[in-house]
């Protein structure tokens, strides 16, 4: 290379071989006294994320319930002792008791097959109302936060003004808009918390952006589509999973407050939301009605949680070594 | 008194880690004169921060733990010191200089405050006077004593870090540990802050523990260095013996690896390898994967201090006459 | 202000010795909320074909934005680059990625420019893909192939970036950037996010990579003594500007300007009793949204007149293979080398 200093360069050129075989050689050899001892660690930084996350018994604890409930809700007609609509006007609010574990409610349905079928609606407005803020949100705020300048500030801006009013009353203006039903139930939830989302992929997408792997991608060729779908998004999805977790219980909750006002699912679908409705007249007399729905609301919700600061902690890379 | 004002022995750290049991230091031994300059260097995982927070007794715990080992300071082992004598030791006697004063600086109080606030918690003196030290102190390190009143992030790296010295030395200390003071800085800015250095150390007769990984700052502002690697000291001697004769594989290494300014060195003559997984430190002696000298004996037997010449010692086993050292010369040349 | 007949004197010399890529009064500003910062401010260099030219300076003298407009990985604010005899700077989007394939960079830190849930060999392989090249198997075969080049294990192959140390993530970008097979790339301050031993490793491996492959370098760095190792020829950034130029040999035993001077009397040289003149600067850097008015070292230069303050001295040659931009080496040169 250098040109200039002759017996340089033929030294260099019987070093050369011996140099890079010295490298190599040097690896080879650290490769067994470093990591050839030891089991072989192929992991991906999901598998790394699992691996954190079991340790975490609070968050194990919050998705063995999911998971319980999940499959109660895809099993609920094999699960459930009666059929949800199946009304017994003779044995109205009833106790619990052997026949109903959890009694009936005022038309004498029994509760657990309903709180059983009602899983299944919850999980889904859940999923789905998140699936809608989660796919819109993040298209926004992925595109606001890698473009930046005026299609960031129109973003954000109708962003901001989504937010300026509180999500419940936007689901209720929109449900009383365009009526009930579990459809419009999951819409109405689903906007009411774009902006959540947007914001928190705008601020990841941000973060990621200034990363210099990605200034690499550049640099070999990438297009901007291949970097924001290969690059940036798989490496911001530790705060949008968390979000979303947390997110489903949110949309399970507004769901619930929704029917709870008479503008959610309607009857006789069993929602959660709307048994605790229909049970709060006999809160004196029969507890039960509304306690259970109550108590299952609760439990998904705290699980929910649970999961989701559990994924918080486990996804942080800060408390990666 | 005694002519040793900081004498650590057998000390071991260990940290917990998900990994495994991290051995950050193992038996290390150093000693420091008074008025002395000693060098720390190493590469990073060599365990040098961990021993200065072992002598400042700040190696945070849990995870870590100082698990034997005295450290005497001034003939006191600061390992038996109570807590409260500790703190006064601490920013006091002994003080530390980091690398990014910005963090070691609190963002929301002037400069001017935090040298007081220093001053006030171990000397007796009214915040008037403390002000004025303060100040003077700013002055001394070349800051003008205006700036007293600014907050940190309005002064440059170079700056900053004269605040960080103008602080260590508030309370004239008599040990001052500077943890890769001048890393974070451009080089014309590094050799103002070592020759400030350099002044203040002349001035306050402070000796000082500098850890470093730059052999160059070390032949510049060191008497006597100690070489570590992987947790334990690998060679000590004073700077003249070991820039002009390193005994010890890995030194030699080290002076290998370096690009010359000044001469021509068509190519450079790396150690090979890594440095080794902490959680799992290789048998016998530590750099034996890596060393062009090892033999058999290199993996089985842990090397043992020996002095090669009066001040000069090296950890290894071609100077207890165990292996060959022509296999060291021949790579060389 | 620029001298264009000097600068094309420079130039006509050069065309002999086949330049690669030529640089003509480039420019980088960036809008901030203080005013424009000239990060790079007209700077011309060329540099030839099979040599490394080493840029060196301090933080924010504008060495790495200076790289990356030669990429056009930022888009220079004016000026031109031209390589191999083409204005890259007018590239429309298509241009600019096929001329990536010829072009490359090899970045600083290792641990951020490597995507942490790509595996080892998909990171390698990804220009492949990008550009749609080679069936499967024979991108695999390559990847082998790239991964032995940099002294990588190919037992690596599955593993993810954040399981390897610094030096080993290293050798991954160098096999990246060399995977569309470049002729030229800027190594971007490659190895000082390295410890010293694990330094020595990867501009060996640059080295014999260049011998190899035949490459072209820009080599970037803060630190004078790794520059000098490396390059053929030198330039000194102080400020957005290049203040001087010149091979590798002068840099060290003859520099010229005040400011090259001051650089190398403030490294610590690994030695005892390394006797040299001491040429401490005062004061820091000054801002570059607002740089002196006259010759941009005027505030710290010790040997400052009056002249320099006034308008900046252009970088001219002041002997065979040497530019310098100060005043007082023009007032010494031999005024035949300056035609």
């Amino acid at each position: 290379m250098r040109t200039g200093s002759d017996n340089v360069v033929i030294a260099e050129i019987d070093e050369k071989q011996e140099g890079l075989d010295d490298t190599e050689a040097g690896l080879t050899s650290a490769v067994p006294a470093v990591t050839g001892s030891r089991p072989k660690r192929r992991r991906t930084q999901w598998a790394e994320v699992w691996r954190r996350l079991r340790r975490n018994w609070m968050a194990m604890f919050g998705l063995a319930i999911i998971l319980v409930i999940v499959f109660t809700a895809i099993f609920a007609d094999i699960i459930a002792p009666y059929d949800y609509r199946e009304q017994n006007l003779l044995r109205v609010a009833d106790p619990p008791s052997r026949e109903h574990l959890l009694g009936t409610d005022d038309l004498g349905r029994d509760i657990l097959s309903r709180i059983i079928h009602g899983a299944r609606v919850s999980l889904q407005v859940g999923f789905v109302a998140v699936s809608i803020s989660l796919i819109v949100g993040g298209t926004l705020g992925a595109l606001a936060g890698y473009y930046g300048g005026h299609l960031d500030n129109v973003v954000m801006r109708f962003m901001d003004v989504l937010l300026a009013i509180p999500s419940i009353l936007l689901a209720i203006a929109i449900v009383s808009a365009f009526g009930g039903g579990l459809g419009n139930v999951m819409i109405a939830v689903g906007i009411a918390t774009i902006p959540v989302y947007a914001r928190i992929v705008k601020a990841s997408v941000i973060s990621i952006k200034e990363q210099e792997f990605i200034e690499a991608a550049r640099a070999i060729g990438a297009t901007d589509l291949r970097i924001i779908l290969k690059h940036i998004l798989p490496n911001s999805m530790a705060p949008i999973i968390v979000q979303g977790t947390l997110g489903v219980a949110i949309a399970i909750l507004s769901a619930a407050g929704l029917s709870f006002i008479g503008l959610g699912i309607e009857p006789p679908t069993p929602e959660w939301g709307a048994m605790l409705s229909s049970g709060r007249h006999l809160i004196r007399r029969a507890p039960h009605v509304a306690t259970f729905p109550g108590i299952a609301i609760m439990i998904t919700i705290f699980a929910l949680n649970l999961l989701g600061d559990g994924l918080r902690d486990a996804l942080d890379p800060r408390l990666k070594q | 008194m005694n002519d040793v004002l900081l004498d650590i022995r057998d000390l071991r750290v260990t940290y917990t880690t998900e990994e495994g049991l991290v051995v950050a230091v193992d038996d290390l031994n150093l000693q420091l004169r008074r008025g002395e300059t000693l060098g720390l260097v190493g590469e990073t995982g060599a365990g040098k921060t961990t021993t200065a927070l072992s002598i400042m007794q700040l190696v945070p715990s849990p995870p870590g733990r100082i698990e034997t080992g005295e450290i005497f300071f001034d003939g006191e082992d600061l390992r038996r010191k109570r807590l409260e004598d500790i703190r006064n030791v601490r920013g006091n006697r002994i003080s530390m200089i980091f690398q990014d004063p910005m963090t070691s600086l609190n963002p929301v109080l002037t400069v001017g405050f935090q040298i007081e606030e220093a001053i006030m918690l171990h000397q007796r003196l009214s915040q008037r006077q403390a002000g004025r030290k303060a100040r003077d102190m700013l002055k001394l390190v070349g800051i003008p004593e205006g700036r007293a009143g600014d907050y940190p992030h309005e002064f440059s790296g170079g700056m900053r870090q004269r605040v960080g010295i103008a602080m260590a030395l508030s309370c004239n200390p008599e040990l001052l540990i500077a943890d890769e003071p001048t890393t974070a800085l451009d080089v014309t800015i590094q050799a103002q802050v070592l020759e400030l250095m350099r002044r203040l150390r002349s001035e306050f007769g402070t000796s000082m523990l500098l850890i470093t990984h730059d052999l160059g700052v070390v032949a510049e502002a060191c008497d006597s260095v100690a070489i570590m690697y992987a947790g334990a000291a690998v060679e000590t001697a004073d700077t003249e013996r070991l820039f002009t004769n390193p005994r010890h594989p890995y030194t030699r290494g080290l002076f290998g690896s370096i690009p010359s300014l000044d001469e021509d060195v068509p190519r450079l003559s790396p150690i090979k390898g890594i440095m080794p997984d902490p959680t799992e430190l290789p048998t016998g002696c530590r750099f034996h994967p890596r060393c062009p000298a090892a033999t058999g004996i290199c993996a089985e037997r842990t090397p043992v201090m020996v002095a090669v010449e009066e001040g000069h010692e090296v950890d290894c086993m071609i100077y207890e006459g165990l292996v060959p050292e022509a296999r060291i010369g021949e790579k060389e040349d | 202000m620029q001298p264009n007949d000097t600068a094309a004197g420079g130039v006509k010399r050069e065309e002999k010795q086949d330049p690669l890529l030529e640089v003509r009064n480039l420019k980088k500003f960036f809008n901030t909320k203080q005013g424009s910062l000239k990060a790079v401010n007209d700077i011309s260099f060329s540099v030839r074909r099979g040599e490394t030219l080493g840029i060196v300076g301090e933080s924010g003298c504008g060495k790495s934005t200076a790289g990356r407009a030669l990429l056009r990985l930022v888009e220079p604010t004016a000026g031109e680059v031209i390589f191999e005899g083409e204005n890259i700077t007018t590239f429309k989007r298509d241009r600019v990625r096929a001329f990536r394939r010829d072009a490359q960079i090899i970045f600083q830190d290792p641990f951020a420019s490597l995507d942490p849930r790509l595996s080892i060999s998909e990171i390698i392989g990804e220009p492949y893909e990008i550009f749609s090249l080679y069936s499967k198997a024979e991108r695999f075969e390559r990847v082998q192939n790239l991964m032995s080049l940099v002294g990588l294990s190919t037992k690596l192959t599955n593993s993810f970036p954040h399981e390897l140390d610094g030096g080993r993530r290293q050798r991954v970008g160098v096999a990246r950037a060399l995977a569309l097979d470049p002729k030229f790339v800027v190594c971007d301050e490659p190895v000082s996010a390295l410890d010293v031993s694990i330094q020595a490793q990867i501009l060996n491996l640059i080295q014999d990579l260049q011998d190899r492959l035949h490459l072209t370098y820009v080599f970037i760095s803060h630190d004078l003594s790794v520059v000098r190792h490396l390059s053929d020829r030198v330039a000194v950034m102080y400020l957005g500007k290049i203040v001087e130029i010149t091979t590798y040999h002068n840099i060290f035993t003859r520099p010229r300007h005040p400011y090259t001077q001051a650089l190398l009397s403030a490294i610590p040289i690994p030695k005892v009793n390394a006797k040299r003149e001491r040429l401490i600067l005062e004061g820091d850097v000054p801002s570059p949204v607002n740089p002196p008015k006259g010759c941009i070292f005027s505030g710290r230069c010790p040997y400052v007149m009056d002249k320099c303050r006034e308008a900046p001295p252009a970088l001219i040659s002041t002997e065979e293979e040497h530019y310098t931009a100060c005043y007082l080496v023009h007032d010494q040169a031999d005024p035949v080398a300056e035609e």
